[in-house]
């Protein structure tokens, strides 16, 4: 919407942001930690159509869509990591998964 | 306004969802009510054909990829068994960590003037009418494959490096049923097998 300020979705696009590196933090289902960067990459999408939209350019939406491509490999690896990581100890806790700890 | 005001409460009500949820099933559920309301958000932002994109690969293939993937981790035995989430230990530095950051980017909102002006509601309206309309697919494509042709090569040799890195990781053989336990116990009894076999 036009009367919206840019500021409204700075600060909703920070919101979004933590509340996914909130999940990531506390969560240890690996699952749910793929789902909440989802939610940090979004809320950095939304902050590139914002300003693409602010400044009429668009190179906002170039760039989101790239990075929604980004999102979307990662999203597709770290399924495939999962996968792995449960075929081969049964278990995808994240605490429990540390033999590369060292 | 008012429909920013929508937007951004069910945004934030289904990342909340997503993040707080039981089981991963229902964050996806979450999820995807966050990408509907993304793609208005987007749509409202004369990003139409972001909108539509978020819609197809978000909600059509990524989710779909986290549903199957808990569908065939959930099968047979259930793997969320093990501890409790980090929540009473870390609850407290995330909270800090949280609010610190969102009240550090509320000063900044605050003390960094705007760089310029923003277009006329006149000039954005004049745009709307044309086919070169801001935000639409000609539009958007003209951007994608003249200015911005690097990101798009990027954007391809992306998906080249997801696609094999995926098979390289998970399109191998699978171990037999039963896991790491079973085909230890397997190799074993041929390697058994052989001695005897040798013996007679």
């Amino acid at each position: 919407m036009l009367d919206v300020a840019i500021t409204n979705y700075v600060a909703l696009s920070a919101t979004i942001f933590f509340i996914g590196v909130a999940g990531v933090l506390l969560r240890r289902n690996p699952l749910i930690m793929l789902m909440s960067i989802e939610l940090m990459w979004n809320a950095a999408n939304l902050l590139f159509l914002a300003f693409s939209r602010m400044w009429t350019n668009d190179a906002g939406h170039v760039f989101a869509f790239l990075v929604i491509t980004v999102a979307a490999a990662e999203a597709a690896i770290g399924l495939a990591i999962v996968v792995i990581v449960f075929r081969n100890a049964q278990n995808v806790d994240v605490d429990e998964v540390a033999s590369l700890r060292g | 306004m008012i429909a920013f005001v929508i937007l951004a409460v069910a945004l934030i009500a289904s990342a909340v969802w997503v993040v707080t949820a039981k089981k991963p099933v229902y964050s996806v559920i979450g999820l995807l009510a966050h990408f509907a309301a993304l793609a208005a958000t987007y749509i409202t932002l004369s990003a139409e054909f972001l909108g539509v994109v978020q819609i197809i690969v978000y909600s059509g293939a990524i989710l779909v990829l986290f549903v199957f993937v808990i569908a065939l981790l959930s099968s047979g035995i259930d793997p969320f068994k093990a501890g409790k989430d980090r929540m009473p230990k870390a609850a407290i530095p995330s909270a800090v960590i949280v609010l610190g950051s969102l009240g550090l980017s509320a000063y900044a909102l605050v003390k960094v003037p705007t760089v310029g002006p923003r277009p006329s509601v006149a000039a954005l309206a004049a745009r709307a009418g044309d086919a070169d309309a801001f935000g639409s697919v000609a539009d958007f494509g003209k951007a994608l494959f003249t200015v911005h042709l690097l990101p798009f090569e990027i954007t391809a040799l992306v998906l080249m490096v997801a696609v094999i890195g995926v098979i390289l990781l998970a399109g191998g053989e699978p171990p037999p049923a039963g896991g790491p336990k079973r085909a230890e116990r397997v190799r074993r009894e041929m390697r058994e097998a052989i001695v005897r076999a040798g013996d007679e």
